[in-house]
């Protein structure tokens, strides 16, 4: 058996550069913390922290419960029934994550707060409070859901439906059936997309700030922006990592090792769509609802914005043009690199399981729990010490968008080689290849997808991504995301939803993509 | 047999190398100061500026114009650029700071990382509005007011100072921004004039009265105008920029109260980095954003107190500026900065 054997050299090297690589800004928390321990302990285990983390837990906990709940019937019904436009109706719901948090919570308030545009059209006095726990909960599940849809959808599709069948003709009910033989398989890409769904949310800041809810990320603003503390501040981001491992371990459990290859022989046999009948118009209103509250309205506003920006004439197309060639080149390198270094994780984690190997996962997930002001600083602080040639260079935004958000090319990468049964591999060693020839020529071909997938995603993130820009780029360089940070700073929201909708329509692409992902069939 | 690439793999594929290829070939899109112009001189000064390019650009280009050089400046929220400070130590980059927030500057200060600025730069600006010690000068001065609803609340209606705002009338009806370092400010102001007692006593009350808190100055000029809230306490220029903006009809105008610190002036405030090597050029940079000409870009454009001596304040600013109270607290000492942070914690604002 493959997984017994140790992992080649080379791999190792390979995850181990890359788990150092992601772990520097929790180094750079270290380094503060034990600079001054005392203080640093009393912050963390300060009362005030202990309770903003159980809020922030609850937080999270609600935004993976509804975040499973919405992506796991709009799954199942853009693949596995006769939903009228199902492919139209993937994409469309996929689309939410385009939109960065905090341009989604100003739209919210604008659409949904008090005397918002929803109250004025309705001409009621009064709508429930979407500031709190509320808002943050609505916003962070409307625009990540998609994390959790989209690793489903790719996973539903190869599941092989002669199980189904069997249960089918032992008489049991399609719900018992779903239940029974289809959610089993899933829990593990569930777990996946969970995962990326908590760490998202612990992480953000954009969205809880303006929605006024007071998570453990607000508490890490205050600390440097009221009291200029780096000691409290680097003590609460070591408690988000602490809450990231125990995140990453819950999953793994969840996770397994499960293989959930096939083990038949020949292809995998389309399944036939499940017929919705009258359980259609339910099916499409509630697709319907989610469209049009996560991205319809949204982009609805941000339209409306930009009509008056136009009219007032304040952008440049030109400019809009070179913050989106800039948007583009940090996101496109990021995505490339990240798919690569994902690859090393996810091969040493899926083929190799060992103690070194779950280590490296770890490692590689420290970067993504964190705000993006710690990753900023922690590389701050390493490279004018370590390499400063290359501090406020392309070179090392490039790098810190990579750490930042690894996690969410590791993840699909991981699960397709899952779905790989390493017999292929184990075959081509029988017949005489070497490690590295057969990872070349049987493992990366067959993990495109997840890669694939993975890069789309780190792509989308890097170009909504603010702090570490504005902190780590060259002088001067700017982007979509700077642009509307510019311009929203003094409330010019008009001006700002041009580059938004530019942002938008440019991470729409990987995302078409993403929720096109397999559609061919295989 | 299954393809290596489906084929939307195939087109993220080459969108990814199109991309990455093309926009490295043909170099990336800086552009040059705040104002945009392009007219680039020799090399000069790197400024970190926690104010907006719209808010410091004309400023840069008439330094650059004058002194034949190029200035280039990092934008960022001014405590994210105090930490990088920190952080960077020595191997700054940066010869100038421009902090939106006293604070700011002042954990800069205290890291040690400013130098001490020549006495003819000290000499532009009133003492009270500079550090005791010579390491910053403010530029120009935010007073902290009442904001209100002019169709809602007519200006006799409000309370000589915001003590006033926690009277039943205003219950549910004000908003405020604990978490901002503006009204974090106010609040060490409050504690150096009154004492710690009065203002946790103040604080409590306005929870009690519901204040609303709102994590910035313009979140809560917007509600006001949108009718969430009917006042607010924020800093007065945000709320002429959005009159500048909208036109007279704009339905949020801003009050002065002459009492309990109510219109206290907030500074920002420039200083010179100890590792710079650039220092006389920074210098002259700041000489040249105490000019007459900048000052006056200052005040006209974002309706802000200019500090230097002799400058003019925008005629549009009918309270004149030595009504408007300074902090008796040294704004520079970050340790009365903590002890407000505890006290609003504890009182629940924060």
């Amino acid at each position: 058996m493959l997984g017994a054997r140790p992992a080649p050299v080379w791999l190792l090297g390979a995850g181990a550069v890359v788990g150092l690589a992601a772990v520097l800004p929790a180094a750079y928390l270290a380094v503060v913390v034990f600079g001054d321990f005392s203080a640093a302990l009393e912050t963390a285990l300060s009362s005030r922290a202990l309770e903003t983390l159980l809020r922030t837990a609850a937080l999270t906990a609600a935004v993976v419960v509804t975040s499973v709940a919405i992506a796991l019937p709009i799954g199942w019904l853009t693949v596995r029934t006769d939903l009228p436009g199902r492919r139209l109706w993937a994409v469309l719901c996929t689309l939410p994550l385009v939109i960065p948090s905090y341009v989604g919570a100003y739209l919210l308030v604008a659409a949904l707060g008090p005397n918002g545009m929803v109250q004025e059209a309705l001409g009621v006095d009064r709508l429930p409070s979407i500031y709190g726990f509320t808002g943050a909960w609505l916003v962070l599940t409307l625009f990540t859901y998609p994390l959790v849809l989209i690793p489903l959808r790719a996973t539903l599709r190869r599941i092989d439906p002669q199980l189904e069948d069997a249960a089918r003709a032992m008489g049991r009910s399609p719900l018992e059936v779903f239940r029974t033989v289809v959610l089993p398989q899933l829990w593990p890409v569930i777990a996946a997309g969970s995962l990326l769904v908590a760490l998202f949310t612990i992480s953000d800041f954009g969205a809880v700030s303006i929605l006024r809810f007071r998570s453990f990320t607000s508490e890490i603003y205050i600390a440097y922006q009221s009291s200029f503390d780096r000691v409290a501040a680097a003590a609460l981001g070591a408690v988000l990592v602490v809450a990231m491992l125990a995140l990453l371990f819950a999953s793994s459990k969840v996770r397994g090792a499960k293989a959930v290859h096939r083990l038949g022989p020949g292809t995998l046999r389309p399944a036939p769509p499940y017929r919705l009948g009258r359980w259609r118009w339910p099916a499409l209103a509630f697709c319907s609802l989610i469209v049009l509250v996560a991205f319809a309205l949204p982009v609805g506003v941000l339209i409306y914005w930009a009509s008056k920006g136009i009219s007032t004439g304040s952008t440049s197309l030109n400019t809009i043009a070179a913050l989106g060639g800039n948007s583009l080149l940090i996101a496109a390198w990021a995505a490339a690199i990240g798919a690569v270094a994902a690859l090393a994780v996810a091969a040493l984690v899926v083929r190799y399981p060992s103690p070194a190997s779950r280590l490296v996962e770890r490692l590689s997930h420290a970067g993504y729990a964190l705000p993006g002001i710690l990753v900023a600083l922690g590389l701050v602080f390493f490279a004018t010490r370590a390499v400063p040639a290359l501090y406020q260079t392309i070179a090392l935004l490039v790098f810190a968008m990579t750490i930042h958000y690894l996690p969410l090319a590791i993840g699909p990468t991981a699960s397709s080689l899952l779905q790989l049964s390493p017999r292929i591999e184990e075959a081509a060693r029988g017949m005489g290849r070497g490690q590295a020839e057969v990872f070349r020529t049987i493992t990366i071909p067959l993990a495109r997808g997840g890669m694939m997938a993975g890069a789309a995603l780190v792509f989308l993130h890097a170009m909504k991504e603010l702090t570490v820009t504005l902190i780590l780029s060259p002088i001067g360089f700017k982007t979509l995301a700077t642009d509307i940070w510019t311009q929203t700073t003094y409330g010019f929201y008009e001006a700002s939803a041009i580059p938004a909708l530019v942002l938008l329509a440019v991470a729409a692409i990987p995302v078409y993509l993403l929720s096109e992902q397999g559609a061919a069939p295989p | 047999m299954k393809l290596p690439f489906s084929q939307p793999q195939r087109l993220l594929a080459a969108l990814l190398v199109f991309a990455a290829v093309v926009l490295a070939g043909c170099g990336f899109s800086t552009e040059d100061s705040g104002g945009g112009s392009n007219d680039s001189g020799p090399e000069g000064i790197t400024l970190y500026s926690g104010r907006i390019p719209a808010a410091i650009g004309p400023a840069v280009d008439s330094y650059e114009a004058e002194a034949d050089r190029d200035v280039k400046v990092r934008f960022a929220e001014t405590a994210d650029l105090a930490a990088t400070l920190v952080e960077e130590g020595d191997a700054s980059p940066a010869d100038a700071f421009f902090a939106q927030e006293p604070g700011a500057i002042a954990a800069v200060a205290e890291a040690g990382l400013l130098t001490k600025l020549p006495q003819n730069i000290l000499d532009m600006v009133p003492a009270r509005y500079r550090d005791p010690e010579g390491r910053w000068v403010g530029v120009t001065g935010r007073a902290r007011v009442i904001a209100y609803n002019k169709d809602v609340v007519s200006e006799s209606e409000l309370p000589p100072a915001p003590f006033g705002l926690t009277a039943p009338k205003w219950k549910d009806r004000v908003g405020w921004s604990p978490a901002s370092s503006s009204m974090q400010e106010y609040v060490t102001a409050l504690r150096a004039r009154y004492g710690d007692d009065r203002t946790r006593q103040w604080l409590e009350e306005m929870v009690d009265n519901g204040a609303v808190s709102f994590p910035d100055n313009v979140t809560i000029r917007d509600a006001i105008a949108k009718g969430e809230i009917d006042v607010g306490l924020i800093n007065h220029y945000y709320v002429a920029q959005a009159i500048g903006e909208e036109g007279p009809d704009y339905p949020v105008a801003v009050y002065f109260p002459p009492g309990g610190l109510g219109s206290l002036m907030l500074l920002t405030s420039v200083g010179v980095l100890e590792s710079s090597d650039r220092k006389p050029e920074a210098f002259a940079f700041v000489r040249s954003l105490l000019s007459d000409k900048s000052q006056q870009f200052f005040t006209s454009s974002s309706k802000e107190y200019p500090l230097a001596k002799g400058a003019r304040p925008d005629p549009s600013l009918s309270v004149p500026i030595n009504q408007i109270p300074v902090s008796d607290s040294s704004l520079v000492d970050l340790k009365e900065l903590q002890g407000t942070i505890e006290l609003m914690q504890e009182s629940g604002a924060l």
